[in-house]
């Protein structure tokens, strides 16, 4: 079984500050870290890995700095580790963004893509299932598990906000999955190593692809920003320091004074 | 002077963090108190390949260097310095002799185990009546056959009980003095072979720390490690690695109290202001972040000498007496800086002083360290 999982490298938006002039994130001095559910994608693949033969690819499209992000892979466990990189693809929207990473799996031609449900910088939750629709591809989206029942089909746990459903569903696929489904593993010592003395980052430029120029970059992205901004603290909070019984009290005459009840 | 990380090593130390937060800081505080070996880490570290950093694939190690494995007890000791000398002891007393001075088929048979993970190592040479004067080893080895028959007693073992594997110093010929001790491989189930109550300590209260006894253990001539009257030589080069491990261990250790230090003053408010606000307060921290990354720079300067066979001795000696000295001050200042908290076992710089005081007494007192130092200034 081949496996392809995308790999998105985001700026730990946990440290992120956001310019209040230009609204837009201040990402200098801010760590790069692998997208986490992109990680549990990782993990969920790896660990098909250890139960059944497999190979594990993590596809990445991003600047050259993302390289370290792909050595997480490789010291994760991956069997292989491509960036997808080249000046023409910056500004990319998520439509520019899964027609070139469609292209580059159509190469793989994996028989199971796993994407992280959405990446904590955009949350757009948009590239997995329009990798899908460019490739052809059935998808299922918010994956919490997955069962391998056989070579040719998987059993998915598709999550809502009040239950689940099992679908069962035919490679190949692809899945977007949740970062709850599993913990996981930590990059093993002697993998770090050998990811930077023995490891290969494939890296693949728009001349692999052979995208059109229209297809790329700004032009090929419909989406355009019109203004971003954060939402700003309207009043400090108050603290009421009281028993509980007291404190449901508090809550219930303060939501009515709000009109909310 | 030349000496750095290179890519792998800070992604080694971001696992290292990430691994040391999840699974070495939430047991700290329990097994000091408690005074429980860490059994579950041991396990943990081994599935990550902590316990096999700087030896070769084939020899079941991780392809890793020295500094990688500093750098593991390192940031470990920042959360738990009782989880520190346990690796510390693993990899630079049992399991660095045996690479450097084994013979192939004890690199095979005890090496590949215990890098691996699957066993656990520790290092026997202080005695009752031997301690910084390691040459007065009362232990003694006398030849029967293909065996010596080991009869005498150490003390003060980490890792004891908890070990599969022992490098013991025994005395093979009084008449010769140092060169009369020989190094063995002692496995944990040799009949005769005993461990004693555990010491109850200060610090590191987790560790395991015990006396060994040896009542006719009879061990073949194949494992003598090195050769005949060669132990003491051993020893003595093991001891030097093994410093750089008890200094990053110190390292670790005021780095971690530094680091709830700074936490600490942040939050508590006296006179109506954060600690933090306190001209006093940020000249101390200034003095304490200064003089521990002057201990780092010692540090990873040995371990980088190491790393690329250059002579080290000197500078593992002054890794460990600077750095050992840091850990005192450091968590001293930083128990002060917290007030009546920080004399509470509620908060973990109490137990980092405490942890720290060994780090000036073993592997060779501070006092031990200024005659390394000293001896190569003088020769």
């Amino acid at each position: 079984m081949k496996i392809v999982v995308c790999v998105k490298q985001v700026p730990d938006t946990s440290e992120v500050r956001i310019d209040q002039k230009t609204g837009t994130m201040i990402r200098e001095g801010v760590k790069s870290i692998i997208n986490p559910d992109d990680l549990s994608g990782l993990e969920a693949a790896l660990s098909i890995k250890d139960q059944n033969h497999a190979e594990v690819i993590a596809l990445s499209m991003g600047p050259m700095q993302a390289d370290s992000a792909m050595r997480e892979c490789l010291a994760m466990g991956v069997d292989r580790a491509i960036l997808v990189s080249d000046r023409v693809f910056a500004g990319a929207d998520t439509w520019a963004t899964s027609l070139l990473l469609s292209k580059a799996i159509a190469q793989i031609n994996p028989d199971l893509i796993i994407c992280g449900r959405q990446a904590i910088d955009g949350d757009t939750a948009q590239v997995g299932p329009q990798i899908a629709e460019h490739l052809s591809l059935p998808s299922v989206a918010y994956v919490g598990d997955i069962t391998l029942e056989n070579e040719n089909n998987l059993v998915v746990k598709r999550t809502f906000e009040n239950g689940y459903q099992l679908i069962r569903v035919k490679t190949p696929c692809l899945l977007t999955v949740l970062s709850e489904m599993n913990s996981p593993r930590y990059m093993r010592v002697g993998g770090i190593f050998s990811a930077f003395n023995d490891g290969l980052v494939e890296v693949w430029d728009n001349s692999n692809l052979n995208l059109q120029p229209e297809e790329l970059g700004l032009k090929g992205s419909p989406t355009k920003v019109k203004k971003s901004y954060t939402k700003g603290v309207k009043t400090a909070g108050k603290v009421f320091d009281v028993e509980p019984k007291e404190a449901a009290k508090v809550i219930i005459e303060k939501l009515k004074e709000s009109y909310i009840l | 002077m030349e000496f750095g990380f290179k890519k792998e090593h800070y992604l080694l130390r971001q696992m290292l963090q990430d691994f040391t937060e999840k699974e070495v800081a939430p047991l700290a505080a329990e097994i000091d108190e408690l005074e429980r070996f860490p059994i579950e880490t041991v396990e943990k570290m081994k599935n990550v390949g902590i316990l096999g950093i700087p030896f070769p694939k084939e020899y079941g190690g991780e392809g890793g260097d020295y500094l990688g494995y500093i750098l593991a007890v390192e940031e470990i000791s920042k959360a738990c310095a009782t989880t520190g000398v346990v690796l510390s002891g693993h990899t630079s007393l049992c399991c660095q002799p045996i690479y450097e001075f084994g013979t192939e088929e004890q690199k095979q048979k005890y090496l590949v185990p215990l890098a691996k993970g699957e066993k656990l190592g520790a290092f026997a040479l202080t005695e009752p009546n031997a301690g910084t004067d390691a040459s007065k080893q009362e232990t003694i080895a006398i030849e029967d056959g293909d065996d010596y028959i080991l009869n005498g007693s150490k003390i003060f073992i980490t890792n004891a009980g908890y070990a599969d594997v022992y490098i013991v110093m025994a005395m093979t010929d009084k008449s010769q003095g140092t060169r009369g001790i020989t190094a063995f491989i002692v496995e944990g189930d040799t009949p005769g072979f005993s461990v004693g109550p555990k010491e109850k300590k200060m610090g590191i209260r987790g560790s395991s720390t015990c006396e060994l006894i040896f009542e006719d253990v009879r061990v073949p001539k194949a494992n003598i490690l090195g050769k005949i009257g060669y132990g003491f030589k051993i020893a003595m080069k093991t001891l030097d690695g093994g410093r750089i491990g008890i200094a990053a261990q110190a390292c670790g250790i005021a780095e971690g109290a530094l680091n709830e230090t700074v936490k600490y003053v942040k939050e508590r408010k006296q006179f109506g202001r954060p600690l933090a606000a306190f001209q006093n307060t940020q000249f101390e921290l200034a003095t304490m972040a200064t003089k521990v990354d002057a201990a780092r720079m010692l540090l990873y300067r040995a371990a980088y000498k190491k790393d690329n066979k250059e002579p080290f001795s000197s500078e593992a000696a002054m890794a460990k007496l600077y750095a050992s000295e840091v850990a005192m001050e450091v968590t001293n200042k930083a128990v002060q800086l917290h007030g009546g908290y920080g004399y509470s076992r509620e908060y973990p710089v109490e137990r980092m002083m405490r942890d720290a005081k060994i780090t000036e007494i073993y592997e060779g007192t501070s006092e031990v360290q200024k005659m390394v130092i000293s001896a190569t200034l003088l020769k």
